[in-house]
């Protein structure tokens, strides 16, 4: 248990020493699209407009936050993985060493979960400063960070899958970005038909902003999204170890 | 048991039938392999001859299709985690993290294979001084060269103290004097104790280093003795000759003076008359039909 820990903390080390030297790009460049986004929606287009009772822009902003947290951290795991798996191939080195695979799958997430819950505080206070009314409780803050990582697992899941950069590009394409726009981060679930948001529960994302939005607003917490959101992860992992196990012994 | 046991701990490596198949091709056919303890095994072929994946399957990367390999020992399917204890691997491609440098590169692999905090500054520092990276231990890797950059992959393989070297083609790319000091280096860590499994295209870095050599082919392994031993079953001299201009033959004979009464009998239509001692490149030829493929 204790060689396990210190494994997932050498795979974390090295990564946060990757990080030390991009950290302004890095924190910039996952910065961008959030608040992008909360200019656009939120204080432009939303300004003014009340939604189930309340402002869109309380309304918005958790669902915000969620996505910022899940491009962050899926991307967090999933570029430097992939980076190293197809581009520098050093990724073997992890494979060679004695270090497990329960800790490996581990280690590669951690950094994705830093640099999301990094990128969702950013996005938090800028949120908060425009909405002073969103409560950041302790359900909150639990919900982010679990959200972090089964993101970043995610991450770790599809950067073993895929073994070129094409299918990477075009999995980002074709379900990455619709996740971004339909998974309740923008708009409420219960504005769509029940078959497109029986769907839109298949996607963690969508449990994601279902918690994190009832958190700060003060609504019932939907437990089932919590667990729901709990199982992704549990899948995430065990499908990164079931790709890795084919792949090593 | 316990005589098997000393028998297989005599040997470093030891594959018995050991195939690979990957979709349709063969890459490892009954492979039977042994490479004993303290020595510098040449492991020679050409470009997908199955080096590669004998590599990757001794280090436990790849799993065999059926057949058994070891190494010191312990079974790399059944044993995996021992076998990656005691082995050090050098990758044909650079494998080190390019956004860090030399000593974190070190750093990194010392903690993946969980060497105390005193034990890794240590260790580290012993290292750089034994391969001379002390004034690039705090460059980063992508503004080394070539040579200096497969010097510090080495020594990442090494903090460990392996007791089995795999060394992929590590002189690929580089220059004859970068080359030569790697071959220094490797020497130096064998008579320090360390078993070393090299694969390698320079025909002349397998017969200045390797005391014994094998050629695979098409994953079969097709010759295997030391590098006079091979040498001596073609014949020790070669006489090549140039007929009509045309293509060069060579002729093995077991000493100098048979081959000169063979060039005394020769007609006027052979020209270019060399006479040689016969090397590794011989036999590879002999051995495979093709030519080393220089990379």
């Amino acid at each position: 248990m204790f060689d396990s820990l210190k494994d997932i903390y050498s795979i974390l080390w090295v990564d946060l020493r990757n990080l030390s030297r991009h950290w302004r790009s890095t924190l910039a460049t996952s910065l961008v699209q959030p608040l992008l986004y909360l200019v656009a929606f939120g204080y432009g287009l939303g300004r003014g407009i009340s939604f189930e009772g309340i402002s869109y822009l309380a309304f918005v902003i958790p669902g915000i936050v969620a996505l910022t947290a899940f491009s962050s951290s899926f991307n967090g795991s999933a570029q430097k993985l992939q980076v190293d798996r197809l581009f520098y191939k050093s990724f073997e080195e992890f494979l060679i060493s004695p270090v497990s695979l329960y800790s490996l799958v581990a280690g590669k997430a951690l950094i994705g979960i830093v640099r999301g819950v990094i990128s969702s505080i950013a996005v938090l206070i800028v949120g908060l400063l425009l909405s002073p009314t969103l409560i950041v409780s302790p359900i909150f803050v639990l919900t982010l960070l679990v959200s972090c990582f089964v993101f970043a697992l995610f991450g770790v899941l599809v950067a073993s899958v895929f073994n070129n950069h094409v299918h990477m590009s075009t999995f980002n394409t074709l379900v990455i970005l619709p996740m971004t726009f339909l998974c309740g981060t923008f708009f409420s679930l219960s504005q769509v038909p029940e078959s497109v948001k029986i769907a839109l529960y298949f996607l963690p994302l969508t449990h994601s902003s279902n918690c994190l939005r009832a958190a700060a607003l003060s609504q019932p917490f939907p437990w089932f999204s919590f667990v729901a959101l709990i199982s992704f992860g549990a899948i995430f992992y065990f499908g990164s170890l079931f790709v890795l196990k084919k792949t090593s012994l | 048991m316990t005589s098997r046991r000393r028998s297989l701990t005599e040997k470093s490596i030891v594959t018995e039938k050991l195939n690979k198949n990957y979709a349709n091709v063969q890459a490892l056919h009954d492979l039977d392999l042994e490479v004993q303890n303290g020595e510098i095994f040449g492991f020679l072929g050409p470009n997908g001859a199955g080096k590669t994946t004998t590599i990757r399957v001794l280090t436990t990367l790849t799993r065999p299709s059926s057949g058994s390999a070891s190494v010191g020992g312990f079974d790399v399917t059944k044993d995996a985690d021992k076998v990656k204890r005691m082995i050090g691997v050098v990758q044909q491609h650079l494998s080190l993290d390019r956004d860090l440098t030399v000593r974190e590169n070190m750093e990194f692999h010392a903690r993946l294979h969980r060497l105390s905090s005193s034990n890794r500054k240590q260790r580290i520092a012993e290292l750089l001084e034994y391969v001379g990276l002390e004034e690039y231990a705090d460059k980063m890797v992508d503004t080394l060269s070539g040579g200096m950059k497969k010097k510090a992959a080495i020594v990442c393989s090494l903090l460990h103290e392996p007791k089995v070297l795999f060394l992929d083609e590590p002189t690929v790319g580089l220059d004859a004097q970068a080359r030569r000091r790697l071959w220094d280096l490797m020497r130096r860590l064998n008579s320090d104790g360390t078993t070393i499994f090299l694969t390698t295209h320079y025909i002349e870095e397998a017969e200045a280093l390797c005391s014994r050599v094998g050629i695979i082919h098409h994953g079969s392994l097709i010759a295997l003795g030391t590098p006079v031993e091979l040498r001596g079953k073609l014949g020790s001299t070669v006489v090549e000759t140039l007929v009509d201009n045309k293509e060069t033959c060579y002729q093995f004979f077991p000493d100098r003076a048979s081959a000169n009464r063979y060039v005394q009998k020769l007609t006027s239509n052979i020209k270019t008359i060399v006479i040689r001692d016969s090397n590794l490149e011989d036999v590879f030829v002999e051995q495979t039909g093709e030519k080393v493929d220089h990379a």
